[in-house]
């Protein structure tokens, strides 16, 4: 797997689904682009213009809570997010994720900063905090997360194997 | 060893001994989806190149959040849910007929059942004695195609109520005393089963209300036992032959047991902008409130609605508030206009709209001004939930809503009681 590099853009515990795909914007579910253009909008209006490609989202606990709108997770891909990092994940945005694609590290967010500089090897499963020069380490997936992603998400795994292959 | 209520449903849907911490591919009897999330996994299903839906008659796509469509694009969305249909033979739901979660326990969902359902509060199904769970677009997709999916077996919590609710205190305070306790991510990952007294003697639509929030403390599923009351249920709904008992066994294994003496209970309030985030209604007093919502899959039926007319009959609601009613589904709006409580909830200065998710996703049907505070009847209260992220949300019970409504104010439904 490639190595990540980007900036850190901080966000607090319990950012909830429509934190970043609020309901008010329900009518652009059907064009994720253009969604995409207001990630994170309610938790950070400046966020979608200013972050970059490759930078990441660094969250506290229960990130991703509330609505199953796989929307969320797909509308941070689309906007250049390479990972998300938080202490811990809701179930529903976790899984999403995976199916989609998204890498989702648990780690402790608290030692990084916003706009710290973090370099990641997915594969090694070590994030790099360059600007603080410290190494933290995240949790492994669990094994059926592993193919899933590996396969490149639920609908890949699903026509490679003709079926579900998580053992 | 014995098996709790999630092991059980799915150890026989897996065909396998399945323990929690096991992962098990399981046949699902329910496939449900609405017009958020629709769409996007009729998408996900075409980019498979599947073709057939597994289990047409149980496919259902239910048009709620956008009802009716408020814009063009949310029309279309409608436009290709029905397309999908016509051309899979999977069923839909029309914009005037209900919630997904309220239209599945009324039609759709049975005892011993694996629902699956693009939205969180899928939960809900699970007070049948089924387990029922949220999942993403993409699951369902392949869901629909396959008619299996794959689970992790969750380990379960049990929740006990015992004793007897006092006058103004209602299984709502009850859910969202229970969540501020162990907090939004309390369960994360785990299965709660509510039993003990308090529910056993429960009529479904208050069992529904507890269910319908196991997903705000972070749950997978909430499930309650399906017994006689269960069985009375699905004959009203005439669907008595839809009926099974399914119990836990009785030396199941729990990871905790939360005991709930409902008798000490107050009426309970969450406070923005989360559902842990929460206070007695006494303490909560006195807030100003402009909008008040009665609805949603959480609080939205029959019995809620008599409630709040009980309180609102021979008073007004309050100039400065405005009182906003949507009927979880067709059926509730009907059983209203019947009974003569729609009338009442009129005439007391209420405005009811069609039945549908209403006000409570943020679409349409009562988006808050800037600044503005609403006390709700249903089961979130996330910044910028209800279409405004300048706007403020209470959670509470459908009496502690119609006082509130009374007086303008956040109140104690003991006042008026």
């Amino acid at each position: 797997m490639e190595e990540l590099k980007g900036k850190a853009w901080k966000f607090g515990d319990d950012i909830s689904t429509d934190h970043i795909a609020p309901g008010r914007l329900f009518h652009l579910r059907t064009d994720l682009p253009e969604l995409a253009k207001h990630v994170l909008e309610d938790a950070d209006p400046e966020f979608a213009s200013k972050m970059k490609k490759g930078d990441f989202v660094v969250g506290g606990r229960n990130f991703g809570l509330g609505s199953s709108r796989e929307h969320a997770p797909r509308i941070i891909k689309i906007a250049g997010v390479s990972a998300v990092l938080a202490k811990s994940f809701a179930r529903i945005f976790f899984r999403n994720s995976i199916n989609v694609g998204l890498p989702v590290l648990v780690c402790d967010t608290d030692k990084i900063d916003l706009g710290d500089e973090l370099e990641i090897d997915l594969a090694k499963g070590i994030i790099k905090d360059t600007t603080k020069e410290i190494e933290l380490t995240f949790q492994p997936l669990p094994p059926a997360m592993v193919r899933i992603l590996s396969d490149g998400g639920i609908v890949e795994h699903y026509k490679k194997h003709n079926g579900f292959k998580l053992d | 060893m014995g098996k709790t209520l999630a092991e059980k449903i799915l150890s026989a849907k897996s065909n396998e001994d399945a323990k929690a911490g096991d992962i098990v591919i399981v046949d699902v009897d329910v496939m449900a989806l609405q017009d958020g999330t629709g769409p996007l996994a009729i998408q996900q299903f075409d980019e498979m190149g599947a073709e057939k839906v597994a289990r047409p008659d149980k496919t259902i796509f239910f048009m709620d959040h956008a009802a009716p469509s408020p814009r063009k694009e949310l029309s279309n969305a409608h436009m290709m849910i029905r397309s999908f249909a016509d051309r899979t033979g999977a069923k839909y739901s029309e914009i005037c007929d209900g919630v997904i979660h309220q239209r599945l326990v009324e039609s759709v969902t049975s005892p011993g059942d694996v629902v699956i359902g693009a939205d969180s509060h899928t939960c809900m199904s699970g007070a049948l004695g089924a387990f029922a769970t949220g999942m993403g677009s993409t699951d369902l997709a392949v869901a629909m195609a396959a008619g299996k999916t794959w689970m992790k077996v969750p380990e379960t919590i049990k929740v006990e109520l015992k004793g007897i609710f006092p006058k103004g205190v209602s299984p709502k305070d009850a859910i969202i005393y229970f969540i501020g306790k162990i907090g939004a991510d309390g369960a994360t990952y785990q299965a709660l089963e509510f039993t003990g007294q308090t529910v056993e003697s429960m009529e479904m639509t208050d069992r529904f209300t507890l269910t319908n929030m196991a997903v705000e403390s972070g749950s997978k599923a909430g499930i309650i036992a399906a017994d006689d009351i269960t069985r009375k249920y699905l004959a009203d709904q005439g669907r008595a032959d839809d009926y099974r008992p399914e119990f836990a066994d009785d030396d199941g294994e729990y990871v905790e047991t939360h005991v709930i003496e409902v008798d000490s209970l107050e009426p309970m309030i969450s406070m923005p902008h989360t559902v842990d985030n929460t206070s007695t209604v006494t303490d909560a007093a006195g807030t100003k409130v402009q909008q008040v919502f009665i609805g949603s899959c959480t609080n939205g039926r029959l019995s809620d609605l008599t409630a709040v007319a009980e309180i609102l009959k021979g008073r007004r609601v309050n100039k400065g508030t405005r009182l906003i009613i949507t009927p979880a589904s067709r059926d509730v709006y009907l059983d209203a206009i019947r009974e003569g409580v729609a009338e009442e909830l009129v005439e007391a200065g209420a405005m009811i709209t069609g039945p549908g998710c209403g006000a409570c996703v943020g679409v349409h049907g009562g988006i808050l001004g800037d600044e503005e505070v609403c006390v709700a009847t249903t089961n979130r209260n996330f910044r910028g939930r209800m279409g405004n992220p300048e706007g403020s949300i209470y959670l509470a019970s459908p009496e502690t809503a119609a006082a509130t409504a009374v007086k303008g104010e956040i109140t104690d439904p003991r006042e008026f009681l």
